[in-house]
């Protein structure tokens, strides 16, 4: 049976992982490449590295880093931030992205989404949304979930499937950061208008909201963190473990 | 040397990262000479098949391929590399592989209950059919990733290994000297470089 995933994701400025780490037997915590090296040994399913780079340097630095953990590291990465045209697809690509998200380059680049899925498949096209509650509606946030853009989100979600995006990272500002729980409703919404892989993203604080994501919406198929992880709040062995405990399908 | 065939679909860094990983010396190559020259092929792929197949026959690849392997090197193909292998393929029309296994390459959706989400997308489990040495170093249970939406179907003693996906599907294939799996070894963590260790050790 195909098993839910978990996926660590760090956000990477200037060739260092941003956000506190906290992990005791690394050298660099702030390393990269060590840091996924360090996941991948420890059960993560995946990892998704995200560059919040700006400036040009920032991005050669990020694309070196790339290469140097796909070197080194054998599991699959997906690779975000600042992905605007077929061009970035396949700068990261070449240095080892098994799969690419594109967030607000889907947004101001409609083209975007299937000129990527044409070249390069819909399964390396991952299309990662910032939605938030606005009077009650769902609506797509850009720029790192600054800008209300107005869109509504659900549909929008499922125009960027049906262009070719062959996955969805949903990502709730609501509860991103409050780590009371994944976002059911909203994911709940997607998952019922999509019928490609939805990787649920934002609010996870402990083991229990990981069971209660897979228990609640069964066709959630993963599940994404960032500080607490890299924070050893909850460490993903210990997530796997209880996850097989509780009947969940999972990769021990 | 292990030859990494080059015909120009998908990216190869990370498969030339993972033979670097376990020790090989790798060539990721477009040369006919290199296939000839290589002590093992391995043949990737990603992709529509009916692509696939018709640049890896302009490229004048797929002769010294064929010819290799009648001659009894040991061949690997990966992905839609593994699918290259098969006699036919059916997506989105009727093409012609390498035909070194006989069977066809199908939908899932032709197999798989309705409702499941296409393509296959994750780790998922093998269990071993036949004896194959490309799992001396594995064991049965043992998680692997897959992305696929089509799937080898061929006689039962070429299929070396199945993974379960509301159905069984191929997840692993030889005939001879000629061997092919549907999953990434080269994403499937110390699981996968193990088989291609295996692989080298053939």
């Amino acid at each position: 049976m195909i098993t839910k995933r978990i996926i660590p994701c760090l956000d990477v400025r200037n060739g260092r992982v941003v956000k506190g780490v906290n992990f005791q037997g690394l050298n660099d915590v702030n390393s990269p490449v060590e840091l996924a090296k360090f996941y991948s040994d420890n059960g993560a399913d995946e990892l998704v590295f995200y560059d919040i780079t700006a400036s040009s340097d920032g991005r050669k630095i990020f694309t070196d880093i790339l290469r140097e953990t796909a070197r080194n590291v054998f599991i699959p990465l997906t690779v975000g931030g600042g992905i605007s045209s077929v061009k970035d697809f396949e700068r990261v690509l070449s240095c080892g992205a098994d799969k690419v998200s594109v967030n607000t380059g889907a947004i101001s680049n409609p083209s975007l989404i299937p000129e990527a899925a044409k070249l390069y498949g819909s399964q390396c096209v991952v299309i990662s949304a910032d939605v938030k509650r606005v009077n009650g509606n769902f609506h797509v946030f850009a720029r790192g979930g600054r800008d209300d853009t107005g869109i509504e989100a659900i549909g929008w979600i499922r125009k960027c499937v049906e262009n070719g995006a062959g996955e969805v990272v949903l990502n709730s500002i609501d509860t991103d950061g409050v780590k009371r729980g994944f976002d059911l409703e909203m994911l709940k919404a997607v998952c019922e208008v999509v019928s490609v892989p939805v990787i649920a993203s934002g609010g996870a604080g402990s083991i229990q909201d990981f069971i209660t994501l897979f228990h609640e919406i069964p066709r959630v198929d993963a599940g994404l963190a960032a500080s607490i992880f890299h924070f050893g709040e909850v460490a993903i062995r210990d997530l796997k473990a209880e996850m097989f405990k509780q009947n969940i399908p999972v990769r021990l | 040397m292990i030859a990494i065939v080059d015909y120009g679909v998908g990216n190869l860094f990370s498969l030339e990262s993972s033979f670097n990983a376990i020790g090989q010396d790798v060539r990721v190559t477009s040369n006919p000479d290199d296939l000839r020259k290589s002590e093992r092929i391995i043949l990737p792929g990603v992709g529509a098949f009916g692509d696939a197949a018709k640049k890896l026959f302009s490229s004048g690849l797929a002769e010294p391929l064929i010819d290799e392997a009648h001659k009894g090197k040991n061949i690997l193909g990966i992905c839609l590399g593994m699918q290259l292998l098969f006699t036919k393929s059916y997506e989105f029309g009727e093409f012609d592989g390498l035909n070194l296994i006989p069977g066809s390459v199908r939908a899932i959706s032709e197999v798989i209950p309705e409702g499941l989400k296409i393509p296959q997308m994750g780790w998922n489990s093998l269990k071993f059919t036949n004896n194959s040495q490309i799992f001396s170093r594995s064991h049965e249970g043992e998680h692997v990733y897959f992305v696929h939406s089509y799937s080898a179907f061929c006689p039962e003693e070429f299929i070396t290994a199945t993974t379960n996906y509301g159905a069984d599907l191929t997840a692993a294939v030889q005939n001879k000297n000629v061997y092919g799996v549907q999953f990434h070894p080269e994403k499937s963590g110390n699981v996968g470089l193990e088989m291609l260790k295996a692989f080298c050790e053939v």
